[in-house]
């Protein structure tokens, strides 16, 4: 077990060097830079800059250096000193700025994700037990429905919903007083009550492909021969469930987690921005829009490094469940 | 009467009826267990309609993509009425009524409601704004839309120039579903080609190719989307843009298709049957053509299917956020821009419609694929 | 004699009213070992699992009744009694416990198996879990379940074959059952382990005194463990007496039937089977009358086509239902057919002259690679320096254990594999070296039959095409001939010819089997390789195939390289015997001088292995313990010498060579001195 533990995490370190270096060549390969942008810009109100003066800034932020050479100094920095670079669209270090955003990500991701468990585990395993019931019926249409709807579109429509029938705009993470406000009670208080509309519509499509995976798994699992033999020896039908089916329907759910994880990162991006959240899906667009690339980078490095952790955890849960892989390979 | 036919041990007729004589090959049996999953049937027959509509929306729309008129921005959808109640009675007269128009001075927004004494009527097969068919056949006859040329005809409701939301969500199909289509076709080719090479070779090949995927897969999607939607030039034509985000998507989208190529190779590669044929003397292409691919060719279909409607929902999304396609092309991402914040859908909820259509057309993209997988395997029962 | 269940017309019907059983009655008697003998698909299983209700969905017991003695003298009707309620579950894994034929299956892999054994205990006693797994300890010792304490804590996966099974059986015993039953417990195991399996069991039931309700379809097992034995065919018991009886003087047909086609080790073992026809319909299709009238060689269709048939009391616990033992016995001659003389009588050809195909030194090892890079970090010696020759018309089997690679052998020979090492000569190809049209003639003249009879046909494909595609790819021959082709092996294999249209689902295992023979016999091979052809059928169904084997081998004149891990079916095919253990040949003969002068330790526990089938038990019973060696660990000397009862120090460190005078050879340092033990050939059957 341990070894594997060790290996599994060793396994990480190439995925996070591979992440890192696509994080950086996405925003840096592309032609133009964020000196371009500027140039663009002051045309646009008149007044051109002269070249000397854009091969000088390009200096200064150290835009001419070969690519390899700006990734280096950057990853260094990233991983020595949690120097994320320089934000050129906000004039601050990029740290500063990804830090409080990136926590709410993942505030807002764990919740979602447990928003998910609560609501289609039981939900699979009812629609499992009670297999072309009415209830079963409901469920898998309204687990196809979530499937099917953009999620930034179900954001719209809850909003509107909110807006139009109870004429409140539930935008933002926080209201308005506390978004510059230091923490403290109030504004957890205030986070939470503006947690739950973001967390439903992020766990939406989870919920339903995870009701759809627990119950085709489960229903496979009911009619397995280890089952009858414990009902040979007279174990109760409730207790059965749990013990066993159940149980072992958990495996592949858990391995699907990571896939849940990562969509809900990904699309907490989207919803983010239509529900003007104060995660990092708003300023990801604005830095690859303005080609701010130290920000844009850093938020889709951290986005990235954030789902390689969670597929590591998963798998180590799936490890601690399941003693074929703990023995197997450990 | 049952009776065994003792020399063979077939046992009766009435079982060979039940088996379909045993002369149906394997796609009569998979079209008959797909016939038995009736969503999947359903979902078919509107993927169907779908393909059609993108095929000659020009004929389907009541007016064209250039069709505007400011004077009816935001104008809400209008009612159909199947006809007219008059002296002589109830008469069939599918028609639209005219809107009164009265400025609120408060909000600066005009008021649209129905003029019910101002008949539109409806007609079929109608005359209207001229167009080409397929691009190339000039025809001006509209499936329906008013029977006048030029009366407002909003069923769908009207944008902020003007424009007819139905006929653009009917046009919004032609980008929508074939994006889906060609984003998928892309991702086959390389799903095929790379978990192709990774189960044929085996070995380190396969190693590497399948952390690969590992990794593809657990890279946050929409986020390097995004990053890569941006890196698209600005200025360059629509049609390349529109060639940029199939690649887009594809570039994430082929790991499952790898997957599924590859682990149907490796398990096909042990079978009974594909060793017989090698004893036969079977060279590999013939192998891999006359039975490898015919047996997961079923299953490359269902696959196919379930994984158009993710290409679907992710330009809609790239499209939504402006980074995707943009005007002049029309898809339904594109068209749900105009509903960019609440206030705006508040006044006018209708531009939410082409979103309907995501909706519809995806669910019915699961549907099939649903039914095809199951049908994919037609011998277990 | 008091009865511990009595079931009464029972019905279990499946969805679409199917009924799979349909009015059964059986007394299970206590104290005893009953077995329930039938082929696949006569409702074995289905009637054990009633009896605890336990029928998967959607199966019930929709009529009739089972009624279970209770300790205090009151009767309990099962049949009537709520699955769910809390006295079925007293009944289950208390007075009744089960135990199946797939112990991978029937224990979860996700409990250790002392998780599994303490539940069974603790969901009837109230007791301490500490005690509970001392408990389970001492149980798992009861069953022989080497190094029980470490045991308890183990996954199924790190258990063998034969220790899950005991684990299993600790399970079902651990609450001191009054009955026991028993599904196919020993027909996933090695011969070997079976018969350490069943004397497990008939120890335990001597001890405990329970009764035994013993599900199976081997006959040989039937003698080897049971006190009395029903006969079902179709849902229904049709003959029903004390072993011997049963055994000695069978009185219906399907009994008589089903012991015509089972290859015996008894007197002339070689002597042609006799198949009953056909095989089991699906219950859906169960003929009215006596069900079994179809495949019987007696029935008067104006009578056993129509009229129910009754059990009639033959006196002595014996018991038929079949109507020429009833009030209509006189309208029956009940004289079967002798034997169709069609069936060659083998007459044993000796390996002379030049040998057709000759194995020098082969070997096949199976790299074990591991890591991101693959690297080779070890080998599977499943072939290793293995020398024989095929003589031309002969059968030569090869028979062992699972894993002893006797598959790979075959599959090395026809090509499936390529050999790393030794020589392979075909007539006068070198095999290993030919190319091009040497290639296609070795091609077309060795042959292979698979196992499965439906994993090994393209379900995408017509009759037509799979037996022709031998000929389209070699050769030119032109559609009309390969059709007719096509449709002479089609007769020649007893199927109709207008079956070339159809596809492979619309056959059952053994017509697929049947399907699989004529394409290996389109190409006119020299040489056919069935890797356990018939393995997979049931009994009269593989009887019908080994028929057919025979025939074709007298017509065209083939050689055969039989593979299988039946010891009956290979004595009664194969001229010769190839003996294999641990990727090795131990001993080689004439099928005569192996089963009757072993000279192999080896040969000898494995005859002493067969159930019931004559294998003599004077003295101490010849049982192996511990397993076949890792074949990826080299091994220093003899293979067999963990296991060997006649072990010395020399034969650890010389390895024996394959020797000895004339065709008889053998690997073993001490053959010279040893007097091996060997089937008896007097009527052995019944003398368990
Ligand atoms: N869950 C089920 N649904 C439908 N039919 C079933 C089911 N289980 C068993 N059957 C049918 O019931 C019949 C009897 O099955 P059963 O397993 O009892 O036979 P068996 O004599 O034990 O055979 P075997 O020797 O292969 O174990 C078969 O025709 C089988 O197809
Ligand atoms: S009743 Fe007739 S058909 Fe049935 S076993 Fe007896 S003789 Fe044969
Ligand atoms: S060589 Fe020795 S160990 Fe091997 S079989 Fe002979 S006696 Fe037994
Ligand atoms: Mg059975």
């Amino acid at each position: 077990m341990g070894s594997f533990i060790l290996r599994r995490i060793i396994y990480v370190i190439p995925a996070l060097i591979a992440v890192s270096l696509i994080s950086f060549l996405v925003i840096a390969v592309p032609p133009g830079d964020f000196v371009d942008r500027l140039a663009e810009e002051a045309a646009k109100k008149g007044d051109i800059m002269p070249l000397a003066e854009i091969e000088a800034m390009r200096r200064a932020y150290g835009l001419d250096q070969p690519l390899l050479v700006q990734y280096w100094s950057w990853i260094t920095g990233v991983v020595l000193r949690g120097d994320f670079g320089y934000s050129f669209g906000w004039n601050l270090p990029v740290k500063e700025v990804i830090w409080p955003r990136l926590g709410l990500t993942v505030v807002l991701s764990l919740a979602s994700l447990l928003f998910v468990w609560v609501v289609a585990i039981p939900i699979g395993i009812y629609s499992a037990v009670r297999r072309y019931s009415v209830g079963d019926y409901i469920f898998t249409f309204l687990g196809f429905l979530g499937l099917a709807v953009p999620n930034f579109l179900l954001a719209l429509a809850l909003m509107y919903v909110a807006f139009a029938w109870f004429g409140q705009d539930v935008g933002g993470l926080f209201s308005p007083e506390y978004i510059e406000a230091p923490w403290g009670w109030g504004k957890f208080t205030d986070l939470m009550a503006h947690l739950w509309l973001p967390m439903v519509v992020l766990g939406t499509s989870g919920t339903a492909s995870v009701i759809r995976v627990i119950r085709a798994n489960l229903i496979d699992e009911l009619h397995k021969p280890y089952v009858t033999a414990a009902r040979a020896k007279g174990k109760g039908e409730f207790a059965l469930l749990m013990k066993y089916p159940v149980r072992h329907a958990m495996n592949p759910f858990v391995s699907g987690q990571n896939d849940i994880f990562v969509d809900i990162v990904s699309g907490g991006t989207i919803v983010a921005i239509v529900m003007g959240l104060q995660t990092t899906g708003p300023l990801l667009i604005k830095a690859l829009m303005e080609q701010d690339m130290y920000m844009a980078a850093s938020f889709i490095l951290m986005l990235s490094v954030l789902v390689v952790v969670g597929t590591l955890l998963s798998d180590l849960l799936l490890a601690w469940l399941d003693p074929r892989i703990r023995y197997q390979q450990g | 009467m049952t009776t065994f036919d003792e020399t063979s041990g077939m046992v009766s007729p009435a079982q060979e009826k039940r088996r379909g004589q045993g002369f149906e090959g394997h796609w009569a049996l998979v079209w008959r267990k797909f016939l038995r999953h009736r969503l999947g049937v359903l979902g078919g027959i509107i993927v169907l309609l779908a393909y059609v509509v993108a095929a000659i929306p020009d004929f389907l729309a009541p007016v064209t993509l250039e069709a505007y008129n400011p004077a009816y921005a935001y104008a809400p959808p209008q009612q159909v009425h199947l006809g007219v109640s008059t002296e002589d009675g109830w008469q069939f007269r599918p028609h639209v009524n005219a809107y009164k128009t009265v400025v609120d001075y408060n909000s600066g927004r005009r008021i649209f409601t129905a003029d019910p004494e101002s008949i539109i009527d409806i007609g079929f097969f109608v005359v209207g704004e001229p167009y080409k068919l397929f691009g190339f056949i000039p025809a001006a006859r509209h499936l329906f839309g008013p029977v006048e040329v030029g009366q407002p005809f909003y069923i769908f409701g009207a944008d902020r120039l003007g424009r007819d939301i139905l006929s653009r969500t009917i046009y919004g199909a032609r980008i929508s579903m074939t994006i889906g289509l060609l984003g998928v076709a892309a991702s086959l080719v390389l799903g095929i080609l790379i978990g192709g090479v990774s189960g044929l070779f085996g070995g380190v090949v396969d190693n590497v190719i399948q952390r690969l995927i590992e990794f593809v897969q657990s890279v946050p999607a929409i986020p390097l989307w995004i990053g890569l939607a941006a890196a698209i030039p600005r200025d360059i034509p629509p049609l390349q843009v529109y060639f940029f985000i199939t690649i887009i998507l594809s570039v994430l989208g082929w790991t499952s298709l790898a997957r599924v190529v590859r682990g149907r190779f490796l398990a096909m590669r042990n079978e009974d049957f594909v060793k017989a044929a090698r004893l036969d003397g079977c060279g590999p292409v013939r192998i891999i053509f006359r039975h490898m691919l015919p047996s997961f060719l079923s299953h490359i279909i269902a696959t196919v299917s379930l994984a158009i409607p993710g290409m679907i929902l992710a330009e809609t999304a790239l499209s939504y956020l402006g980074i995707g396609l943009r005007t002049p092309i029309v898809s339904w991402g594109v068209l749900l821009q105009e509903a960019q914040n609440v206030r705006t859908i508040a006044s006018a909820p209708w531009l939410l419609l082409p979103g309907v259509a995501v909706v519809i057309a995806v669910l019915a993209l699961n549907f099939l694929g649903d039914g095809l997988r199951d049908a994919a395997d037609p011998y277990a029962d | 004699m008091e009865n511990l269940v009595e079931i009464r017309g029972l019905r279990i019907t499946f969805a679409g009213a199917v009924d799979v059983v349909q009015g059964l009655d059986l007394d299970i008697p206590a104290g005893k070992t009953l077995c329930l003998v039938g082929e696949s698909g006569c409702g074995k299983s289905v009637t054990a699992k009633s009896i605890l209700q336990v029928i998967d969905h959607p199966g019930r017991v929709s009529g009739g009744s089972i009624n279970l003695r209770q300790t205090d003298g009151s009767v309990l009707d099962i049949a009537k009694t709520k699955p769910t309620s809390p006295l079925m579950r007293q009944v289950r894994g208390g007075d009744i416990a089960m135990i199946h034929q797939e112990p991978m299956s029937f224990l979860s892999p996700l409990y250790t198996i002392g998780n599994q054994i303490s539940e069974a205990l603790m969901l009837h006693r109230k007791i301490s879990e500490k005690d509970a797994r001392a408990e389970g300890i001492k149980m798992l010792e009861e069953v022989g379940m080497p190094d029980p304490a470490r045991r308890y804590d183990s996954y199924t996966f790190q258990l063998s074959g034969g220790q899950r099974q005991r684990a299993m059986i600790a399970m079902a015993l651990i609450n001191k059952p009054r009955l026991l039953i028993a599904d196919e417990p020993t027909t996933a195991l090695d011969v070997t382990t079976q018969a350490n399996i069943l004397d497990l069991l008939g120890e335990l039931q001597r001890e405990t005194g329970m009764g035994v309700l013993f599900i199976t379809h081997d006959l040989g097992v039937v003698a080897e463990i049971a006190d009395e034995v029903a006969v079902m065919y179709l849902g229904k018991i049709v003959e029903r007496a004390p072993v011997r009886e049963l055994l000695e003087n069978p009185k219906h047909p399907y009994t008589k039937g089903l012991l015509a086609s089972m290859p015996r080790l008894d007197g002339d073992f070689k002597a042609p089977l006799k198949a009953i026809p056909g095989m089991v319909p699906p219950p859906a299709l169960r003929p009215a009358g006596c069900s079994f009238h179809p495949r019987c060689e007696w029935a008067r269709k104006d009578m056993c086509g129509h009229v129910a048939v009754l059990e009639t009391d033959l006196g002595a616990n014996h018991m038929v239902a079949c109507h020429a033992y009833g009030p209509q016995a006189h309208k029956f001659s009940r004289v079967s057919k002798v034997v169709d003389v069609g069936a060659p009588v083998a007459v044993a050809k000796k390996a002379v002259g030049k040998p057709l195909l000759s194995v020098r030194n082969l070997h096949k090892h199976f790299a074990i690679r591991a890591g991101f890079f693959q690297r080779q970090v070890g080998a599977v010696r499943a072939v290793n320096d293995i020398s024989l020759d095929v003589f031309p018309g002969e059968t030569l089997g090869l028979v062992g254990e699972s894993g002893c690679g006797k598959s790979t052998l075959g599959q090395t020979l026809v090509g499936l594999h390529r050999a790393d090492s030794g020589e392979v000569q075909f007539a006068d190809i070198d095999v290993r070296a030919a190319k091009g049209a040497e290639a296609k003639q070795l091609r077309t003249d060795i042959r292979m039959v698979f196992q499965d009879p439906t994993g090994s046909l393209n379900p995408r494909m017509r009759v037509r095409d799979i037996i022709g595609e031998v000929l389209q790819v070699n050769g030119n021959h032109s559609a009309a001939e390969i059709e007719e082709k096509v449709q002479g092996l089609l007769a020649r294999v007893g199927l109709s010819p207008d079956y070339a249209e159809r596809y492979p689902h619309a056959f059952s295992g053994g017509q697929r089997q049947r399907i699989a023979i004529a394409r290996a016999l389109a190409s006119d091979p020299k040489l056919v390789i069935a890797d356990e052809a018939v393995s997979a059928l049931d009994v009269s169904v593989q009887t019908q195939i080994i028929n057919m084997m025979k025939e074709l081998q007298a017509e065209l004149g083939l050689t055969y390289v039989f593979v299988s891990h039946d010891l009956g079916v290979i004595a009664n095919i194969s001229d010769r015997v190839a003996v294999m253990y641990a990727g090795r040949i131990v001993e080689l003969g004439e099928t005569d001088q192996i089963f009757r002068n072993p000279r192999h330790p080896y040969t000898e526990a494995l005859l002493a292995a067969i159930p019931g089938r004559g294998a003599r038990k004077t003295g101490a019973r010849i049982r192996l313990t511990g397993h076949v060696p890792d074949a990826a660990k080299p091994l220093a000397g003899c293979a067999f010498a963990d296991r060997c009862r006649y072990v010395t120090d020399a034969c650890r460190v010389n390895v024996p060579e394959l020797r000895g005078e004339g065709n008889h050879l053998d690997a073993c340092l001490r053959s010279e001195e040893l007097k091996l033990r060997s089937v008896s050939q007097t009527e052995a059957l019944v003398s368990a």
